[in-house]
């Protein structure tokens, strides 16, 4: 629906024709592969217990969890749904999230991957085999054995060369075509003008021939090449993929007939039932009905709204206890929803397109190394009066050592070593570019609902209230399916309270629910209804005849924040809390948190707005958040993390996921990034400096490949193990 | 030097059976989730008897 466009789909050819992704979800599959994402896995342990429980379950065939994917794959007849799969995962204490099981994108990565291992491999092998003959030839064979041994090299290197280059050629083509200059450019032209000097040379019996060279070059790039493949698809599978929440279709009332229609097919005026527990899938007016509304995630009111015949009601929010009749104001492009997602549009393309570090890098490197090869190549010629093939020669060593091999890895190896890290304690990183921006950030602004909060309440003070008030409270509770009834029923039952034998129990939508017990009238619900007084807080109200108690409710903490919020500032950090929520919910959240800085009832464009100064400022700003109403500033901030429960329009803005509960591997990745960020750029200073010491020696005439191979080789391993000294 | 015509061939035969047996372990997907088989080792599940063959895996 209206979202979609912010959502790339895992099916492409699905965006045109959505009914066509909802006729695939609803068509019977013989045996599905449901995929799920535990983040919580981390021993043998959990592999074990997880496989054989799920192996017991009824219609299971099989179940096999990745370790490094933190992913489970189940292989299961038809009728299983992921649901039933995550239910039975955190029974077992694991909390886990769908994955959308349209698997098409995910082997397309698979592919890729191995196929890029693949020419990893084969180069690597034919790397050892010409060694293993050069080294022959360094130690001094000469004559017609050296010639052969070049021969057999060629012989080995041209088909390597062949295979495993073609994803540099391909990109150089691409970006010549596109008029562009960058490091593949150079890079092919250095192996195929280093090739076939080699080849000339060895026909011709010359004394060097860089095989080895140009193979081991292709090597550790494709090794670079591999390792920033394999962070950014880990990523992009597991975040964007994880299923929609939203609705694409509606109950449309026809002549007093409820009839299953697409939400793209409703227009203005039509009538749609919402029931309880259902998303209201467009903008609208309460015709008939009253329940109250769960605006949270528009809007981060974490209290449920009233609503009844002439409310207006917005798409995206959940309707709680009683069924609504719509009439439909906006739907489609008009609606609330919609209008979001053209605003988080817009602030993507706002968003100036961020230069990364090895780009940089990349743009200042490119030319120089065609530039300098060939001012060897005219300079030696002028000097040895005419020499060709001394020319060539030595443009060729200047071309070959000046090929960025360390360069190449110098960014990956240290974005996978820190995006391994981050994975393990629960953090996914979607964007390459993200430990870099993050590395820059100097505010954090939070959202509270849903993020530094659970969104979910919780009791404060079950202890004050008689016992035969809790056993009422229980009974009536448990009638209800209001978020504040569930979680008192919830609370009161973990504390051992039984339910009172409280008879024709009633709901009054919008209201509360009623009851009888042993004669008297009670009453669970909205204070002006149970006939009590309402206070400041956030509460329930019970009545038993004349006797009202309050039952106060606190929004639970994220786990973490506290801590999250205290090592940002600690680390220097301004922090900040920005929120849709009533002033007093949103300053008791600021001082248990010890934040100062803080801000109620701001609208989503608020909270772009906040940050767009906050960046003319100067300031670079961190957003955390998981709301609809937060997808703007999402995309507006410099970097952005959402919690895997947010809605998948407010993940699809942002740069990283949480996997977890917990907050606090935000302040971890804050840390993380800055010392990645200085291990990249020894990297690139290391790479640099041994190009400064061979660079002269390969202009003057004296390198060899016995030079070639050994600077290649040890700048790449110390750029990899600088990379893996990342703490 | 006779002898590098059979060593000559003798290396390049490794190399080959080296490229292949990595295919081979790449293609039954054995490195798809190297920190999943590390940890597979401390199962005790099939310590007595061997896994069953799975169709599929």
């Amino acid at each position: 629906m209206s979202l979609a466009t912010v959502r790339p789909s895992a099916c492409p050819a699905c965006e045109a024709a959505p009914a066509a992704e909802a006729l695939a979800a609803h068509a019977p599959q013989p045996d599905a592969r449901l995929l799920v994402s535990v983040p919580g896995v981390h021993c043998a342990g959990c592999i074990s217990s997880i496989e054989q429980d799920l192996a017991r379950m009824e219609g299971v065939n099989s179940a096999r969890l990745n370790l490094t994917l933190k992913r489970l794959s189940v292989d299961a007849r038809a009728g299983i749904e992921p649901q039933d799969i995550i239910a039975r995962l955190e029974r077992l204490g694991y909390d886990a999230y769908e994955m959308d099981a349209g698997t098409i994108s995910m082997t397309e990565t698979e592919r890729q991957g191995r196929d890029l291992l693949m020419r990893v491999g084969v180069s690597g092998f034919a790397m050892m085999n010409i060694m293993l003959l050069s080294v022959a030839v360094w130690a001094g064979a000469d004559g017609p054995t050296r010639d052969l041994f070049h021969l057999i090299s060629a012989l080995i290197a041209i088909p390597t060369v062949a295979f495993a280059g073609q994803p540099f050629f391909r990109n150089a083509w691409k970006a010549l075509r596109a008029g562009r200059m960058d490091m593949d450019g150079p890079i092919s032209v250095a192996i195929i003008l280093t090739l076939f000097i080699s080849l000339y040379e060895s026909l011709l019996s010359g004394a060097h021939a860089y095989f080895e060279a140009v193979v081991m070059l292709i090597f550790f790039l494709l090794v670079g090449r591999y390792l920033d493949f394999r962070a950014r698809a880990a990523a992009r599978s597991a975040a964007q993929e994880l299923a929609a929440l939203e609705v694409p279709r509606a109950l449309r009332l026809e002549y007093g007939q409820e009839r299953t229609v697409n939400v793209t097919d409703l227009a203005a005026g039509d009538v749609v039932l919402v029931r309880p527990g259902g998303r209201v899938p467009v903008d609208g007016v309460v015709l008939e009905g009253q329940s109250e509304i769960d605006r949270a995630l528009l809007t981060g009111e974490t209290l449920p709204v009233y609503a009844a015949t002439g409310y207006a009601v917005s798409a995206g929010e959940v309707n709680l206890t009683g069924p609504l009749q719509v009439r439909v104001t906006a739907a489609g492009k008009d609606s609330s929803l919609h209008r979001m997602a053209d605003l988080v549009a817009n602030a993507e393309s706002a968003r100036t397109r961020y230069t990364t570090i090895a780009q940089r890098a990349a743009a200042a490197y490119a030319p120089t190394i065609p530039i300098l090869s060939f001012a060897a190549f005219i300079v030696w010629y002028w000097i040895s009066g005419g020499d060709l093939r001394l020319a060539l020669n030595i443009a060729v060593a200047s071309l070959i050592i000046t090929c960025p091999c360390a360069l190449g890895l110098a960014v990956p190896a240290v974005v996978t070593a820190a995006s391994g890290k981050l994975f393990r304690k629960g953090l996914l990183i979607k964007n390459g570019s993200a430990l870099e921006r993050l590395a820059e950030i100097d505010t954090v602004i939070f959202d509270k609902t849903g993020t530094l909060t659970m969104g979910t309440p919780v009791p404060t003070n079950l202890d004050q209230h008689p016992a035969e008030a809790a056993t009422v409270a229980l009974a009536l509770a448990e009638a209800s399916s209001h978020p504040l009834a569930q979680a008192l029923a919830l609370a009161l039952r973990d504390q051992g309270v039984t339910p009172a034998a409280v008879e024709a129990i009633t709901e009054q939508a919008g209201y509360g629910v009623e009851g009888d017990w042993y004669g008297r009238r009670v009453r669970l619900g909205r204070a002006p209804w149970v006939g009590a007084e309402a206070n400041s807080m956030t509460a329930a109200y019970l009545a038993i005849g004349d006797r009202t108690h309050a039952f106060t409710f606190t929004d639970q903490l994220r786990p973490g924040s506290v801590d999250v919020v205290q090592a940002l500032q600690a680390q220097g950090k301004s922090v900040r809390l920005i929120s849709g929520d009533v002033p007093a919910a949103v300053r008791d959240l600021a001082a248990r948190l010890g934040i100062a800085d803080w801000q109620a009832e701001a609208l989503p464009q608020d909270k772009a707005q906040a940050i767009s100064e906050l960046h003319a400022e100067g300031h670079k700003v961190l957003m955390v958040g998981d709301g609809l109403n937060d997808t703007v500033a999402l995309s507006a901030a410099h970097v952005s993390i959402s919690p895997a429960s947010a809605l998948d329009a407010a993940r699809a803005a942002s740069d990283m996921v949480l996997l977890g509960r917990d907050l606090s591997p935000v302040a971890d990745a804050v840390r993380m990034s800055k010392i990645a960020l200085k291990r990249i750029r020894e990297n690139l200073w290391q790479s640099a400096i041994y190009n400064v010491i061979f660079i002269p020696i390969a202009l003057f005439g004296f390198a060899t490949p016995l030079w070639a191979a050994f600077v290649m080789s040890i700048s790449s391993i110390s750029v990899t193990l600088n990379a893996l000294r990342l703490k | 030097m006779e002898v590098l015509a059979i060593l000559i061939p003798v290396s390049l035969f490794l190399g080959f059976l080296g490229l292949a047996a990595f295919l081979w372990t790449l293609r039954k997907g054995m490195y798809d989730d190297p920190e999943g088989d590390g940890q597979r080792i401390l199962d005790t599940r099939y310590d007595d008897k061997p896994k069953p063959v799975e169709r599929d895996q």
